[in-house]
């Protein structure tokens, strides 16, 4: 069956488009890399060849009237108007094709819920507009952004291999096992899509949703958000790295390292130079997307930051409003998202970047302190 | 009521009144079913534009043209248009123009409410595309608005756009009383249930499905307004409220909306395919059960539209179900339109173009919808071009070809000139292939993964965007041509008779052609 819906599926892109077969005028779905992906690609091919003989069948008898019973060709008009066989057959062969239909949607889709027994578990957060990606047993968790960089967006650079689909931290999963996906939102509802798995997942602010997939062949796999998140939804894409089980593992070492490095940063002294670098690198993945990289903003959604009373006034203020958000308006709450040194460094920075010049710094022990106080 | 009929009836110099006040204070059925059909068309040229400037931002892959904010507030706005401004107010007007003639009564049951559903319209859309010009933006969060980007995270001018909604319910709901009490107590002597019109059972059925779905559209709006302004949390999972409540209740009132914006066409094109057969509707009887079957099974189908949301495994299965079960009718339908033409005696005018064209393309629309019931590959074919696809082809060569269609064949009798033929066969044939180009290829872009509502685009996508635009720009610049057309036919041209068309049937066709100001003053009898 599904090697039969390939075939038919390549022989009719072929014959549509016998020249302009390559891969930028792709007709089709693709089979993808997962039991799932294939399973939904066989019900894709069944349903559409399912509605080609039809459309064969209705058209045809169209056709045959518009060219034969022309009253130019001297057609004169029958004059039946109801035939209760005609009637009843046409109502219930489309029943008898839909129920057999059904029966395999039905089994792939339960197939497709069942979440039990994975190996492993990966939570993932939609933010405006970046994925958060936290390995729940594994004790660490990083953003992916888009990499992309902004130039090529405004057409003044060539545009790359991946435009638009490349991350700077990919999801990495391990090949054969069964990994499962928690998903839920931060913000606004955003929508987890892999083509090639055949997963798409809306994450939910307040819910957490369950999907899973399974990958045999080791590569490289990119989707994108697919639920309309505001300004920056067509920029954050999705991609994740299939590799073997031993690199996994390895990986996953680095990255537990890593988080540990991260964590003993809050404990070190900070000087102002450090804070200022750190944080001119941070504010552009966390901040930049809405208040501009020069402070600017995007008002009124988004305030500008350059000369802001909260920003060149009182630094609690300053620390309260960046670590807690401001309920009601498109300002999230980074105390979660971002760790200490991050935080302390963007508040250093915007204190002091674009003419700000206030002087003054927050060092990440004292962010620690803030945060424990509440 | 007849005895107001009848002074009128008395007053044969009693025309329509002179100047600005004939359409500001006007009750006449045929003035108000004009004013609906220009308002709307108006709509549609704003709508268009709007699309035609996502089409040239998406005609190469990087930002050329617009901002990605400016780039939502047009999907948004252009979505919002088309349906409320564009196509609904157009089968109003048709409604309007026809049903009273095509019952034999001599005018709408309620004028006055008439006038002043018509009327709310222009002021709720003023608002509307004020908040273009508004701090902050006009909406930008996709004419299906989903909480919390247009609750929480929605531009300033939110409440403008909430207003506007509740006007634009109001003005339906009153539209659709109108119409059923119209049909259901001034129909001719003789003229039972099942020997109405077509158009006219389309719409009944459509103005109960208004009068129950525009309240629950006012509602989820209303709960927006008190989370935007209030400080309750509906919609706001951390005030203890519930993001997907509000895709359910917006999607039971989505859902028939779709319905809403189809089945006056379903009616109109059964009357056009026959005349132009010259051989009656095949299965009258199994039209109008599949009509009223479709509009049962579109309260039962929400939920389709949230196939990745979460809902649990049963209900995922029983809401593909019902989906499934809509093609039935559907096909029904479909089947008795190519059974009508079958051993007919075919002409192929303007209004016959429209109509068979309609038929071809709603049914591959309808195949897209079957492909997107089947729950599964939903999760493939979700919110990506593919769906953009699919409802152009149901609302563009269905909703809009329908009206094309019945305007050419009802302009003669509304103007009492014939159209230019030739100029409408152009019309046809540009769009056709202007429609076909900009949408087909939507399909593949979809299948080959390219996310819907989104302001650039990977560069494997390119190709076919750039297909699509030209096909939007080519369709988008011929319905200039419509406007020529019809202001050409208002002005002069061939005289229509009374029966414009050879073989069209029904009480319209016995009246003059240009229909008088008062028609059916006394009742015809109807055998």
């Amino acid at each position: 069956m599904r090697v039969h819906a390939q075939r038919a599926g390549a022989l009719l892109g072929g014959l549509s488009f016998p020249a302009l077969s390559l891969a930028d005028w792709t007709v089709n779905m693709t089979p993808g890399v997962t039991g799932t992906s294939n399973d939904i690609f066989d019900l894709h091919m069944t349903i559409f060849w399912i509605c080609v003989a039809i459309g064969v069948v209705v058209f045809g008898i169209m056709f045959w009237s518009i060219f034969a019973h022309r009253k130019s060709q001297g057609a004169k008009p029958a004059n039946f108007h109801e035939n209760t066989l005609v009637e009843v057959l046409w109502t219930t062969i489309p029943l008898v094709i839909l129920v057999i239909m059904a029966i395999p949607a039905t089994t792939t889709l339960i197939d497709m819920y069942d979440t039990t027994e994975s190996d492993i578990d990966i939570k993932v957060t939609g933010y405006q507009w970046k994925w958060q990606y936290e390995y729940i047993n594994e004790d660490f968790g990083y953003f992916s952004n888009l990499s992309t960089p902004s130039d090529q967006i405004r057409n003044r650079q060539a545009k790359g291999e991946n435009y638009l689909l490349e991350v700077d931290n990919p999801m990495v999963i391990p090949v054969g096992k069964k990994v499962r996906f928690l998903l839920t939102a931060n913000d606004v509802i955003h929508s987890w899509w892999v083509p090639d798995f055949g997963v798409k997942k809306d994450a939910i602010p307040g819910f957490i949703n369950e999907a899973w997939t399974r990958v045999d062949e080791p590569g490289t796999y990119r989707g994108q958000c697919t639920e309309l998140c505001g300004k920056d939804h067509g920029f954050m894409p999705v991609v994740v790295k299939a590799v073997p089980e031993e690199e996994y593992n390895s990986w996953v070492a680095e990255q537990r390292a890593a988080a540990e490095k991260e964590r003993e940063l809050t404990q070190k002294d900070w000087t102002m130079e450090e804070l200022m670098e750190r944080g001119e690198q941070a504010y552009a993945t966390a901040c930049a997307a809405c208040h501009q990289a020069d402070g600017s903003g995007a008002p009124p959604a988004f305030p500008a930051l350059k000369g802001s009373a909260i920003a060149v006034g009182d630094i609690t203020d300053h620390i309260d409003i960046v670590v807690n958000g401001k309920p009601g308006t498109a300002m999230q709450a980074f105390g979660g998202q971002l760790n200490e040194a991050d935080l302390a460094a963007i508040i250093t920075y915007e204190r002091n970047a674009w003419g700000n010049n206030v002087g003054d710094m927050v060092t990440p022990k004292e962010i620690f302190d803030y945060k424990n106080e509440q | 009521m007849s005895a107001v009929a009848d002074t009128h009836a008395q007053d044969h110099h009693h025309g329509p009144a002179s100047g600005i006040s004939r359409w500001l204070l006007t009750t006449n059925h045929k003035d108000i079913g004009s004013m609906y059909l220009m308002f709307s068309f108006a709509m549609f040229l704003l709508g268009g534009t709007m699309a035609m400037v996502i089409r040239a931002e998406l005609f190469q892959p990087g930002l050329q043209i617009v901002q990605p904010e400016f780039f939502n507030q047009m999907t948004t706005m252009h979505g919002l248009i088309m349906v409320f401004g564009a196509v609904m107010p157009a089968f109003v007007g048709l409604a309007n123009w026809m049903v009273p003639l095509m019952i034999g009564a001599p005018d709408m049951a309620l004028p006055r409410m008439n006038n002043w559903s018509f009327w709310l319209l222009p002021c709720a859309f003023l608002i509307l595309v004020s908040t273009l010009f508004m701090e902050g933006g006009a909406p930008n969060f996709g004419w299906t608005f989903y909480a919390p980007l247009s609750t929480t995270y929605g531009p300033p001018s939110t409440t403008f756009f909430i207003f506007a909604i509740h006007i634009m319910g109001v003005s339906s709901i009153m539209g659709a009383i109108n119409v059923i009490a119209t049909i259901l107590n001034m129909r001719a002597p003789g003229m039972t249930l099942m020997k109405m019109p077509m158009f006219v059972w389309t719409w009944l059925i459509t103005a109960f499905l208004l009068i129950a779905v525009m309240p629950v559209l006012a509602g989820v709006v209303t709960m927006m307004l008190m989370d935007i302004n209030f400080g309750t949390s509906f919609f706001n999972a951390a005030g203890g409220g519930d993001p997907v409540l509000f895709q359910h209740v917006f999607w039971f009132f989505g859902h028939p909306e779709v319905y809403i914006m189809i089945l006056p066409a379903f009616g109109a094109i059964s009357h056009i395919i026959p005349a132009f057969s010259r051989k009656r509707l095949f299965g009258y009887a199994s039209m109008v059960y599949a009509v009223g079957a479709i509009a049962l099974l579109s309260f039962l189908v929400w939920a389709h539209h949230m196939f990745t949301v979460g809902v649990p495994v049963a209900g995922q299965l029983f809401f593909m179900y019902a989906t499934l079960l809509i093609a039935v009718p559907t096909g029904v339908k479909v089947f008795n339109w190519v059974a009508t033409m079958f051993r007919g005696s075919l002409t192929f005018e303007a209004p016959m173009l429209f109509a068979v064209a309609f038929v071809i393309l709603f049914t591959i629309g309808g195949f897209s919808g079957l492909m997107l019931a089947i729950a599964p590959a939903d999760f493939q074919y979700h919110d990506t071009y593919f769906v953009v696809a699919h409802f152009h082809y149901v609302l563009v060569p269905g909703a809009i070809f329908g009206i094309f269609a019945s305007a050419y064949f009802w302009l003669p009798k509304w103007t009492g000139h014939m159209y230019d033929e030739t100029l409408a066969k152009t019309h046809f044939w540009l769009s056709f292939v202007g429609m076909n180009l900009a949408f087909f290829p939507m399909h593949f872009l979809g299948l080959a993964g390219m996310p819907r509502r989104i302001p650039d685009y990977a560069l494997q996508f390119a190709d076919f965007n750039m297909v699509s635009s030209i096909g939007a720009f080519m369709f988008g610049s011929t319905q200039l041509l419509f406007l020529l057309i019809v202001v050409k036919c208002v002005r002069g041209g061939e005289k229509a008779a009374a029966k414009a068309w050879e073989g069209a049937e029904g009480l319209e066709w016995t009246v003059p052609s240009p229909a008088p100001y008062h028609t059916f003053s006394t009742p015809p009898e109807v055998k």
